[in-house]
């Protein structure tokens, strides 16, 4: 052993530094586990739940089943409720992502006055709790005698979305070098072939992703739907009016499905951004 | 290009303004109006008349005070909650997660992919009576046999904590992505402890995702009813179940005006006093 | 304003330019003109207006006051792309989103060019990386995409090739490289390089004429040697390489020459060489024209005694000394290691002298510290 003993010149780390090392290193990987574990409980009870074989109440397990996926649309009025969220999903993305990529645009790219009213006028919505939004806009629709329904609330979930468009694709042309369109001009490209060529290319990612944002939250929008909707039924709402009896194990198939959808196309979209940087 | 350039920008903000004006300004402006009606002597349900009511607001207030307060500590303890959560979280991932920095990012996110609603009631049913945490506990006797997890004021907090958890996660991750580590590395060099530095050198930087977190937690929380009506119980109504059943169940077009808009200009006031305080200008 | 591209070619002119933002005057009356076929340097500090000289020759930005001419065609207010003008940018800005050849090729197709593919590989032969037309610029090195960057611009042939510090971001070594790869590519393809920078030993490199600018306004122009040999202010003499300006008095002519009394000391210099108005001038002598010489030794031209070695460092090819002069002032002198004289030691007493013909003189209300306090090594920032 005496071969063995420590070379006293190299400094050894006491044990109690070591430990606090250890601990603080690992301190937060366990924070984080925990974290990720506390987000992910409620979705794995829901996608384990998506395969009980429950018949009407999901309240309790019954035994495995693949029959819910088989058959999604098996419960009453829940495929009608999806499909009417995507339908509106759809028509609320289109609508504010080119309104609020135009708005982006022009407080991004110009100096003008009223700059800042824009600015305030942006954030107004965001700092607006979504049950004003909703119960004011109902307001007018009735005033006008409007029928709530399916157009209203596309109206409210285009209101509601624009101004996440506006901060995202803002974002992405805030950090576009000024140089690139400066360089296309100077390339003989006119200011429509710069922008078209150079400018747009550039921003189309932010202006996908804010695409994808306001789907996201059209399609997952209770509280504003819930006031403009009247008698129409969206996925959300459907969750809600059933949640008292138990939703049926339907939803959960289609809550899972919309999971690994909306997963799948972010790691493609991660994939190709990473393929084209390399 | 023909069109004077000074034009540009207001040709590009008409169409989104002229939407946002008529179907978010013309709204409040027509909430406002609605807020100081009062019923038509001998009309039907739902019908109202301008009376310049303003006593409806302290009606409205006097009656729905404990739902307001609610509303606002039970909004600031989710945003407490969250922040504490989210920060390690976002700062693990900014700092610490190497490689695996954008599938953590896409896992934080993840859980939005299913609608809210469903975890929502998924939590119910998790931490309800027919759910395996309650029965477990008792069986453990860690809680007695009256002692419910749903249906109280925490359920409600811890919901909603959850609910806007990504909110306060992705601004959080933003502010601090940005931060180059060699700014903290040099106060290690100038005999800042790993605490000291992170006090005086992460914390201050990570500010402005502090203040975007907090107020995207904060604004839809204080506004929030689901949470409540799935996980709470009457006694815990915020003034947004106040708010939906004034709307819907009691037809009280006025009352229901009144309380929306004091709550909008209550956090209005709230969020610029929290803005100058910390003193951040980049919002949006 | 014309639509058309245009085709002119012949010198650069600036008449009479000034550029201001508010209350500040990034440029103030300028006038210049670049011969065609020249390889120009703009040289100056940080924020001194080269940059904005330069945006304003691009069309990036429009003059306050002043007309811009190609040749005989009046340019000021056209668009950068009706300008048969192209840019090397500082940071390159080398379009992220497409591959080499489409950078090099963007220009081409905006103009209509027939023979995309045979230009682009030409100019792509000639600035060596044909292997790299197919990747994306971030895959490729800093030295890489600074010959892209020029490579996209003069595939265009413009007549005026502007570089805004185009070797900033590289390091030392291969900026040297491109220093002399730049000068060769001049040559090779005859356009007219406008070469806008802070380095003074970038500049002296590769330019023909350097345009030294400070606070808006042209200090100096001339060829390199020129404006080292002869500076005619204080800036000038300090921003470009080192000076002792040492204070004195006209006493006299002597045929081409003058008499200047330095502190007591009379020494002569060129006629031709002093800036001075009256009869008040900083002598100007650079270091390495300086000799050391101790006590007693027999000495040629302009003698100054009574120095003291105040310090010693020894760099190679050279010894620097710092000497101490009796009226307190401390002069540079730059010795060559190369005479086999035993270096001089610190507290030595030793006279300094040099030949008259290369003393230069400034005028004697000059702030001598002009141009010496500012950080070359600071980036442009405008």
């Amino acid at each position: 052993m005496s071969q063995k003993v420590k070379d006293a010149s190299i400094p050894t780390i006491p044990f109690k530094a070591r430990f606090s090392r250890w601990f603080g290193r690992n301190l937060l990987r366990i924070y984080m586990i925990f974290g990720f574990t506390y987000l992910f409980i409620p979705v794995a009870y829901t996608f384990a739940f998506s395969f009980n074989d429950s018949g009407k109440s999901n309240l309790i397990w019954k035994g495995f089943t693949l029959d819910n996926w088989r058959n999604p649309c098996g419960a009453p009025e829940v495929c009608n409720a999806l499909g009417n969220s995507i339908k509106i999903g759809l028509l609320a993305t289109i609508f504010s992502t080119i309104l609020g990529t135009m708005i982006a645009f022009a407080i991004g790219r110009y100096k003008f006055k009223g700059r800042s009213t824009s600015n305030l006028l942006i954030f107004l919505p965001m700092a607006t709790p979504e049950i004003v939004l909703g119960a004011s806009l109902l307001s007018l629709f009735l005033v006008f005698k409007i029928n709530p329904g399916f157009w209203p609330t596309v109206i409210a979930h285009v209101m509601f979305c624009i101004s996440f468009v506006v901060v995202t694709v803002k974002a992405r042309i805030a950090s576009l070098d000024p140089r690139l369109e400066q360089a296309a001009m100077d390339l003989y490209a006119n200011e429509l072939e710069t922008f078209r060529k150079v400018t747009l290319p550039l921003v189309a990612p932010g202006i996908a992703g804010a695409a994808l944002l306001a789907f996201s939250l059209s399609f997952d929008d209770f509280i504003i739907t819930n006031f403009n909707s009247g008698t129409l039924i969206t996925f959300p709402k459907f969750v809600y009016v059933s949640a008292a009896r138990g939703i049926p194990a339907q939803a959960n198939v289609i809550g899972s499905a919309m999971f690994f959808l909306a997963l799948a196309i972010v790691i493609a979209g991660q994939l190709v951004k990473r393929k084209k940087t390399r | 290009m023909s069109l004077p350039k000074v034009r540009v920008p207001y040709l590009l903000l008409l169409p989104g303004f002229a939407f946002l004006f008529t179907f978010f300004i013309l709204p409040i402006i027509n909430l406002a109006q609605t807020s100081t009606q009062t019923r038509v002597a001998g009309g039907d349900t739902g019908q109202y008349e301008q009376t310049l009511a303003f006593s409806n607001y302290i009606q409205a207030f006097v009656e729905n005070k404990e739902q307001f307060g609610r509303s606002f500590l039970y909004a600031t303890l989710a945003t407490i909650f969250a922040l504490a959560i989210a920060y390690p979280l976002a700062y693990g991932i900014a700092f610490k997660a190497g490689k695996y920095k954008n599938i953590l990012l896409v896992l934080v996110v993840a859980p939005f992919f299913t609608s809210f609603l469903l975890r929502t009631v998924a939590w119910k049913q998790i931490l309800g009576e027919e759910g395996f945490v309650v029965p477990g506990l008792r069986s453990l006797n860690i809680i007695g046999e009256q002692t419910t997890l749903t249906s109280t004021s925490i359920a409600v907090v811890a919901g909603m904590t959850y609910n806007f958890l990504p909110f306060m996660t992705l601004p959080l991750y933003a502010s601090l992505e940005r931060i180059d580590p060699r700014t903290i590395e040099a106060a290690g060099d100038l005999y800042a402890n790993g605490i000291t530095a992170f006090r005086r050198v992460t914390v201050p930087l990570s500010m402005p995702g502090v203040v975007a977190g907090t107020l995207l937690t904060f604004i839809p929380a204080a506004g929030d009813y689901v949470n409540a009506a799935i996980l709470g119980s009457p006694n815990t109504k915020m003034i947004g179940n106040v708010i939906e059943s004034r709307y819907f169940k009691i037809v009280d077009y006025p009352t229901a005006a009144a309380l929306s808009f004091t709550l909008m200009v209550a956090i209005l006031i709230l969020v610029t006093l929290y803005i100058r305080k910390a003193g951040t200008e980049e919002l949006v | 304003m014309p639509k058309d591209p245009i085709t002119a070619r012949g010198d650069l002119r600036l008449t009479r330019i000034t550029k201001s933002y508010g209350d500040f005057t990034a440029v103030d009356d300028l006038t210049l003109t670049i011969p065609k076929g020249s390889f120009f340097a703009l040289l100056g500090p940080s924020g001194c207006g080269k940059t904005t000289t330069l945006r304003m020759v691009a069309g990036l930005e429009e003059p306050t006051v002043g007309s811009i001419h190609l040749g005989d065609t009046d340019i000021t207010t056209t668009r950068p792309y009706q300008r048969p003008i192209n840019t090397v940018f500082q940071n390159y800005a080398l379009f992220p989103h497409l591959t080499i050849f489409e950078n090099i090729a963007f220009g081409l197709r905006r103009r209509g060019i027939k023979d995309v593919k045979e230009q682009v590989d030409k100019v792509l032969n000639l600035v060596e990386l044909p292997h790299l037309a197919e990747r994306k610029p971030t895959q490729l090195s800093g030295g890489q995409q600074q010959r892209i960057a020029l490579a996209r611009a003069i595939v265009n042939r413009p007549a005026l090739l502007l570089l805004d510090e185009p070797l900033g971001a590289l390091d030392l070594k291969l900026r040297r490289q491109m220093q002399i790869e730049l000068k060769w590519i001049q040559r090779e393809v005859g356009l007219t390089f406008v070469h806008v920078t802070h380095d003074q030993e970038e500049a002296m490199t590769m330019a023909d004429t350097i345009a030294v600018m400070n606070e808006g306004k042209i200090e100096q122009m001339g060829s390199p040697a020129d404006l080292y040999d002869n500076p005619e202010t204080a800036f000038v003499a300090n921003f470009l390489g080192q000076s002792n300006l040492i204070k004195g008095k006209i006493d006299g002519t002597d045929g081409d020459n003058l008499v200047v009394d330095l502190y007591g000391q009379k020494i002569s210099m060129l006629k031709k060489r002093s800036h001075a108005v009256d009869n008040s001038l900083y002598a100007g002598i650079r270091p390495e024209k300086f000799r050391i010489s101790r006590l007693g030794t027999p000495v040629k031209g302009n003698t100054l005694s009574g120095g003291k070695i105040e310090d010693v460092s020894y760099i190679g090819v050279s010894t620097q000394y710092v000497v101490a002069m009796p009226w307190g002032q401390e002069v540079m002198v730059f010795e060559q290691n190369d005479d086999g004289v035993a270096p001089f030691d610190k507290g030595d007493e030793v006279n300094i002298s040099w030949e008259p013909n290369f003393t230069f003189g400034l005028r004697g209300d000059e702030d001598i510290e002009a141009g010496t306090e500012v950080n070359p090594e600071e980036l442009e920032e405008e």
